[in-house]
């Protein structure tokens, strides 16, 4: 089947029931993505399928065919970072960082739709996704500050 | 991309291996390590820390595991600072276990920096001694009319200048010095300042690889089938489902589990899912309303004797004439760890050794238990230690690497074992269940004069024959006990404190509400009284734990009025060699439900290493302080966890963190932990303001099922 990713189109062999996320991970060696709790319950996992932040861990890859999908490698343009990448830095919003990408993604489908989020809007785009360490005070200042 | 190629030539004539500040090794000589680059200059090693380059360019080496502590950065920052480096020039890498090299290689117990604050700067400042000497004799000058000035060597008298890589080949061939003097704390230009992760680029575009990540040639993936209750064994299975799963190559038996091979993660969890096994139980399949009933009927029995500890004589006091006695039981749930990164571990087990690789806290214990788990010296395990998506205790234990292990070995192949987040949920090590009675009396004169601790729990003990107020009560007893239980513990961040100061902290408030002191007050009476009178052994400086809350208290504007829906509550813990005291501030809204606004956080941890770091941690455990006391609890039903994914266990997610004010006492005193210390107050800091708002004492966590809260 083909794939569209990362701006890049993939010919690949796997069984059309394989998770997205697999198929990144294991045969496009796309490792950004991360697997967290294959429930779509932490945002681990996400990228944007056509613009929406999607968890990769539940989504069988068959149904991505016709779909542009984005992960975390895919973000930066000509070596410049995307501005959710930027404002990450930019605050050390990281501790473990496993939650990381998929924080950037869901921030990045919110930026996509709504260039200004309020708070509770940036809350409600980021309610599914996870942070143990719970850096949340620091992705929550990245997010807000982050230049559209 | 192009690779490098790096090859290590060690020469022959090692000459002086000098070793200091406490069996670092701080020089390598003569030519001890240097390594060629295609293209460009040549790496010398000036001591196990510090590589650089003859074009200039300067490595660090972090040799204590990175679990998102912030290790990784803070440590290199105290060999930069002393070699006197540009930080922005610095490269960092992870080196692997070799303890010949660096003494201590592990995260836990908050210590990496507490224990590497003198040596590491030894290092920076030994290696910055030789490249002095090495321009010294270049010049023909005094080493001493020589300083350095970020990677330069200069001689100000003459005006000249040179850079370390101009000067590593001979600096390498120098004397390695056993006296380079650290410099003075008002001279530090990296330590005190705020300063990124290392590893923030590579994360932030998703190339940083985690253990999970590792994929090597010829490695399959292995799901593992384990017990689905504690203290189950294994009788028999059928693994013919199992095989007809795609991409599922192998099914084998590893004492009590049953591990799946192939060639991804999700078609060997698909494939373990289809394994029908048949469990036996063993003899205590307990619940978790066993384990309550069980833990209540203990702590209302006389202790057994032989206290952990006992000043005066609590007894006599409770019977002293116009004394107050108080009475309260709390109790603390199983806590899963849940690491983001779920345990995984590569192993390649040869007949020549093992190589392992992966997220682990405790590299070197691992290799000594793998190594007699294949029965092989320890010199033939090579363990690398990857960046953790979590530890907070979990990695402490070796369990899934000798599972790796033995998969690989039975197998034949190199294997990245995985587990599934029900794995890793259900799989045991929890943060230990426990029961706390506390007993305490106050004289006519409003003197706290006794303070008795009873619990028991499934850990070795679960007090801290230590912690405040001990050494400030003249009448002290702790009493603590072990409840056996097939189900694992391990530490979790912040052991034992971080369920101990719940309780401590929320009796103590209670106690200064019945006798109708201000809970701020009354801890500076009972710390004053430590201070002017202390009674046994005092862990803890009462000035320095004063000084924490009275900062927080401020920071507040404890005991002003903030409004009438307003309440607050404090809580203060001394752990890892760190103050930490938190005002947590609830806003009891119009349906009369509560809401955590703000907590204010005085921090004295000594000096502060890297601004940024240290203020995450800390940010991080005083949220994880609230989440975990907040909302989830692991249950048992029958020896079978209840939870086993995050749709019914409940984390702490962003709607639901309060605003933070984070401060830092500013001293001269050498740092101490601060990995952990962050989290213990947060919880009855909460605890307490909810009492204040509602009159109702929170005594069970998690505190959500009390219904007071949003």
């Amino acid at each position: 089947m083909k794939l569209h990713i990362n701006g890049h189109v993939y010919d690949i062999d796997v069984p059309e029931t394989t998770s997205l996320l697999d198929t990144l991970r294991i045969y496009l060696k796309l490792t950004g993505s991360k697997y967290g709790c294959g429930e779509g319950v932490c945002g681990a996992c996400r990228v944007l399928v056509d613009g929406h932040a999607t968890p990769s861990c539940i989504t069988p890859v068959a149904s991505v065919q016709h779909k542009e999908v984005v992960t975390i490698e895919g973000l930066a343009k000509d070596g410049r970072l995307h501005p959710i990448q930027q404002a990450f830095l930019d605050e050390d919003a990281f501790q473990c960082a496993y939650c990381t990408s998929g924080m950037v993604i869901s921030a990045v489908a919110l930026k996509n739709r709504n260039p200004r989020p309020s708070r509770q809007e940036i809350i409600d785009a980021m309610q599914v996704n996870i942070c143990r360490c719970c850096a949340y005070p620091r992705i929550m200042k990245a997010i807000s500050n982050a230049q559209s | 991309m192009n690779t490098q190629q790096h090859t290590v030539s060690r020469r022959d004539f090692i000459r002086i291996s000098a070793f200091a500040g406490g069996g670092l090794v701080l020089g390598f000589n003569l030519f001890s390590s240097c390594s060629p680059q295609q293209g460009e200059g040549v790496i010398y090693d000036l001591n196990a820390f510090v590589k650089i380059d003859t074009n200039g360019a300067i490595t660090l080496m972090n040799p204590n595991p990175e679990i998102g502590q912030g290790v990784k950065t803070a440590l290199p920052m105290l060999v930069a600072e002393e070699l006197d480096v540009d930080w922005k020039a610095v490269k960092v890498e992870q080196a692997g276990l070799d303890t010949e090299k660096y003494r201590r290689q592990i995260a836990g117990g908050s210590g990496s920096i507490r224990d590497s604050w003198e040596s590491f700067r030894k290092a920076g400042a030994t290696a910055r001694q030789m490249l002095i000497n090495a321009a010294a004799a270049t010049w023909g000058v005094a080493p001493e009319s020589c300083t350095t000035e970020k990677g330069q060597v200069v001689h100000a008298d003459s005006g000249k200048k040179l850079g370390y890589g101009k000067l590593v080949e001979q600096a390498a061939t120098m004397e390695v010095p056993a006296d380079a003097a650290v410099k003075s704390i008002t001279s530090f230009a990296i330590i005190g300042q705020w300063i990124p992760n290392v590893d923030n680029r590579a994360i932030v575009t998703g190339q940083y690889k985690y253990g999970i990540d590792t994929k090597r040639e010829g490695m399959k993936y292995a799901a593992l089938v384990r017990p689905p209750a504690f203290g189950q064994t294994l009788k028999s299975y059928d693994d013919t489902e199992a095989m007809q799963q795609q991409g599922v190559e192998k099914v084998l038996r590893i004492d009590n589990k049953i591990a799946v091979l192939g060639r991804s993660t999700w078609e060997v969890m698909q494939g373990a899912k289809k394994i029908k096994a048949e469990w036996e139980d063993g003899p205590t399949m307990e619940s978790t309303a066993d384990y309550l009933r069980n833990f209540r009927e203990t702590v209302a029995k006389r202790p057994a004797g032989n206290p952990q500890r006992k000043d005066g004589d609590v007894q006599r006091a409770y019977q002293s004439g116009g004394t107050k006695v108080f009475e309260a039981v709390y109790e603390a749930p199983f806590l899963a760890h849940n690491t983001m990164e779920p345990m995984n571990f590569f192993a390649d087990v040869r007949a020549d050794g093992v190589e392992l690789y992966g997220p682990i806290q405790t590299p070197e214990r691992t290799r000594t238990t793998v190594a007699k788990l294949v029965d092989m010296p320890e010199e033939k395990v090579t363990v690398m230690m990857t960046r953790m998506g979590g530890g907070f205790g979990r990695r402490l234990m070796s369990d899934f690497v000798e599972e790796a292990t033995l998969v690989s070995k039975a197998a034949g192949v190199p294997v990245n074992l995985i587990w599934s987040r029900e794995d890793d949920m259900g799989g045991g090590y929890y943060r230990p269940m426990c029961t706390y009675r506390y007993k305490a009396a106050v004289d006519a004169d409003g003197r706290l004069t006794a303070w008795q601790h009873q619990s028991v729990g499934t850990t070795g003990s679960p007090a801290r024959a230590g912690s405040f107020p001990a050494g400030a009560v003249p009448n002290l007893q702790v009493d603590a006990q072990e409840y056996k239980t097939p189900v694992t513990t391990a530490p979790w961040r912040g052991p034992i404190h971080n369920f101990i100061a719940f309780s401590e902290q929320s009796f103590f408030d209670e106690v200064a509400h019945a006798v109708g002191k201000d809970p701020v007050a009354f801890r500076l009476e009972v710390l004053d009284q430590a201070k002017q009178q202390p009674t046994g052994e005092l862990e803890y400086d009462p000035d320095r734990f004063a000084g924490v809350i009275k900062k927080a208290a401020e920071m507040a504007g404890w005991g002003a009025s903030k409004g009438p829906n307003i309440f607050q509550g404090i809580a203060a813990q001394y752990s890892f060699n760190s103050y930490v005291a938190q005002v947590a501030e609830v806003e009891k809204r119009d349906d009369g439900k509560l809401k955590i606004k703000k907590i204010y956080c005085a921090v004295d941890c000594g000096i502060v290493v890297n601004k940024s770091g240290a203020e995450n941690v800390v940010e991080g455990g005083i949220i994880d302080g609230i989440g975990h006391a907040m909302y989830p609890e692991l249950t048992l039903t029958r020896g079978k966890p209840d939870q086993v994914n995050f749709n019914t266990y409940r984390m702490i997610r962003m709607a639901e963190v309060p605003e933070i004010d984070i401060q830092f006492i500013e001293n001269d005193i050498a740092p101490t932990g601060l990995g952990e210390p962050g989290l213990p107050p947060a919880g009855p800091a909460v605890a307490n303001a909810a009492f204040a708002a509602t009159g109702v004492r929170l005594r069970t966590q998690p505190f959500i099922k009390s219904g007071l809260f949003a």
